[in-house]
């Protein structure tokens, strides 16, 4: 009878360490996180981008003077890297991995009457700051689709106005742009969890990564999305390299 | 006789992709979904609007444009321009509330009686007021919206002051700052430079508004309701909410000035005639006209 009792303690013994493990390895994982990397590029020659005439605005079109606008639905590199590229974990997040959101506020700048970034990652519920370095007003207006929950919102910023600060409430690929000068046209690629956005060499990194097997999602703004599946060892890098055809 | 008919389906498959593309449809609500929302309300003053009361009226006198599931698809629409609104979505023009947020009961209800000037939508000032806030009840129920959230705080308006030559004055160059003109023009006759390529939020060509045409705002035509007007935008539309960029102060000195570009004869119009004011310099740079 006793034996039993015995039996009974040592088991339970062995489950609570377990689980403590368990917890504690989630732990160390969160300190020693890993990370995705890869390249986007696009197939092919870089389509041609058309040039804007931003005649309308002579604040806007003395910006440019010396270097003429060009339209940004592709961003292609030297060696065919693709920028502007939002590259995400679709699958495979823990909730609350995927609730986790960065600390850091990311900026939306209108400068020379373009946006910069031309595509802004963020994740749900993250704060946002729109800026503008222009001498010219500007006005800022995301359409997203009210059905998902994110409201659609429309505000001016005059020379020198302050930020303005929003968030997002659901994933959505949301469209921006400034009625006043309607060349300008941007994304607030709105995603859970952690993402990143490809630079013109088409690199980009995600980190904060746990341990875990991954779908991973690549966005362009044009071309359509891709997947690959991805596995990320604690600590370290999985990677994900994608091509884009132009359409 | 086989190819002639090929050739046909897929000149009618491309027109209807041409019609169907540029006109994103976001409404995706069913009968099934509004009946369970028949319980909504509206509060207006002492009156408490009920959606179900509604149905009939909505029936007769408003289906036709705005369609049996709110979604603005009623038989009317292929000859309506500005389009009825999808009420699935939730974006309203006329709110005392901030830009992104629900408007409050009584806005909707003022808009009813009013009516939209320069739109098919009639004004409906001789339903009693039972009838009108469970319509307004009713075209709540329609969006999700108003289960998810609460309508905005409305902004505050503080007392009109005395109109007077400086304070026209001090509008012109407000209008010159924060550049209206770009869409409604230095004379305020809707041909700014951006005028031409405005759009609204489901990408259909949209004018902005000619002060000097003698046609009403559509969300009202008292000083306090221009106020309200740019300080809040029409959400759904390229006009925006210049609540941050405004003060109070100067937000009353624009209305004032916004009165002497109308064509309507005002005490405004008057004064600045007296002033031999001038129209805003758009080749000015920006803060300094
Ligand atoms: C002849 C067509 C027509 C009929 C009938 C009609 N509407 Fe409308 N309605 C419109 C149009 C068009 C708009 C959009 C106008 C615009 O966007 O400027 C609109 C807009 C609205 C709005 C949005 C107001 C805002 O602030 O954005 C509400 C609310 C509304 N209608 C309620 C009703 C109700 C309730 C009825 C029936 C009592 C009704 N409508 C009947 C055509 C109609
Ligand atoms: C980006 C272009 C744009 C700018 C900038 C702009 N507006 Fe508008 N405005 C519009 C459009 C478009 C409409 C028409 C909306 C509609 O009919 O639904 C409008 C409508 C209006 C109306 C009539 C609203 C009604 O109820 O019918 C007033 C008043 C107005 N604007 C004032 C202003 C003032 C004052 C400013 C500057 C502080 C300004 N607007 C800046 C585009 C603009």
């Amino acid at each position: 009878m006793s034996k039993r009792y015995n039996f009974a303690a040592v088991l339970s013994a062995v489950v609570l360490i377990c689980c403590g493990a368990l917890i504690l390895n989630q732990n160390v994982n969160a300190a020693g996180e890993g990370k995705i990397t890869g390249t986007v590029k696009l197939d092919g020659p870089a389509p041609h981008m058309k040039g804007i005439d931003m005649g309308k605005d002579p604040y806007c079109a003395k910006a440019h003077a010396n270097d003429p606008a060009h339209l940004e639905t592709y961003v292609v590199g030297a060696d065919g890297g693709l920028a502007n590229v939002v590259v995400y974990i679709s699958e495979g997040l823990s909730g609350s991995a995927a609730a986790e959101s960065s600390a850091t506020e990311p900026v939306f700048d209108q400068k020379n009457c373009m946006y910069t970034p031309h595509v802004l990652g963020l994740t749900v519920e993250q704060k946002f700051k729109v800026t503008t370095s222009d001498q010219t007003t500007h006005n800022i207006h995301p359409l997203p689709n009210p059905m998902t929950g994110n409201i659609p919102w429309n505000q001016s910023q005059p020379p020198g106005a302050a930020p303005v600060e929003k968030s997002w409430k659901a994933p959505e690929m949301i469209p921006v742009q400034c009625n006043i000068h309607p060349w300008m046209h941007g994304w607030f690629a709105v995603v859970k969890g952690p993402h990143a956005t490809s630079d013109t060499k088409g690199t980009y990194t995600i980190s904060n990564v746990p341990a875990g097997n991954y779908t991973v999602t690549a966005w362009q703004e044009a071309a359509g999305t891709q997947t690959q599946k991805v596995t990320v060892a604690a600590g370290g890098a999985g990677s994900a390299n994608f091509t884009f055809k132009p359409k | 006789m086989q190819r002639n008919n090929l050739r046909k389906w897929s000149l009618l498959l491309g027109a209807v992709a041409i019609v169907a593309l540029p006109m994103p449809s976001w409404a995706q609500l069913t009968k099934y979904d509004l009946e369970s929302r028949m319980g909504v309300e509206s509060h207006v003053g002492n009156i408490t609007g009920h959606a179900k009361a509604a149905k009939a009226d909505y029936r007769r006198y408003c289906v036709v444009c705005h369609g049996e599931l709110g979604d603005g698809n009623g038989e009317s629409f292929p000859w309506i321009d500005p389009k009825p609104r999808d009420f699935q979505l939730g974006v309203f023009k006329c709110r005392s509330t901030p830009t992104g947020t629900l408007p409050t009961d009584q806005d909707l209800f003022d808009t009813l009686a009013r009516g939209l000037d320069r739109s098919n939508m009639p004004q409906w000032s001789t339903f009693t007021k039972q009838q009108r806030a469970d319509l307004v009840a009713w075209v709540k129920h329609f969006s999700p919206r108003w289960t998810n959230e609460k309508p905005g705080t409305p902004i505050t308006i503080p007392p009109e002051p005395e109109v007077t030559p400086e304070r026209i004055k001090a509008g012109r160059d407000v209008f010159a700052r924060v550049q209206c003109w770009k869409c409604h023009g230095v004379l305020g006759q809707a041909n700014g430079p951006s005028a031409a390529t405005l759009t609204d939020d489901l990408g259909r060509p949209i004018a902005a508004y000619n002060f000097t045409e003698g046609a009403r705002p559509k969300c009202g035509d008292t000083d306090r309701d221009i106020y309200r007007i740019f300080m809040t935008g029409l959400d759904g539309t390229p006009m925006p909410s210049f609540a941050d960029n405004i003060k109070p102060d100067e937000a009353w000195d624009l209305v004032f000035y916004l009165r002497t570009l109308m064509s309507q004869n005002s005490k405004e119009k008057a004064m600045a005639k007296q002033l031999g004011l001038k129209p805003v310099d758009p080749n000015a740079p920006a803060g300094q006209q």
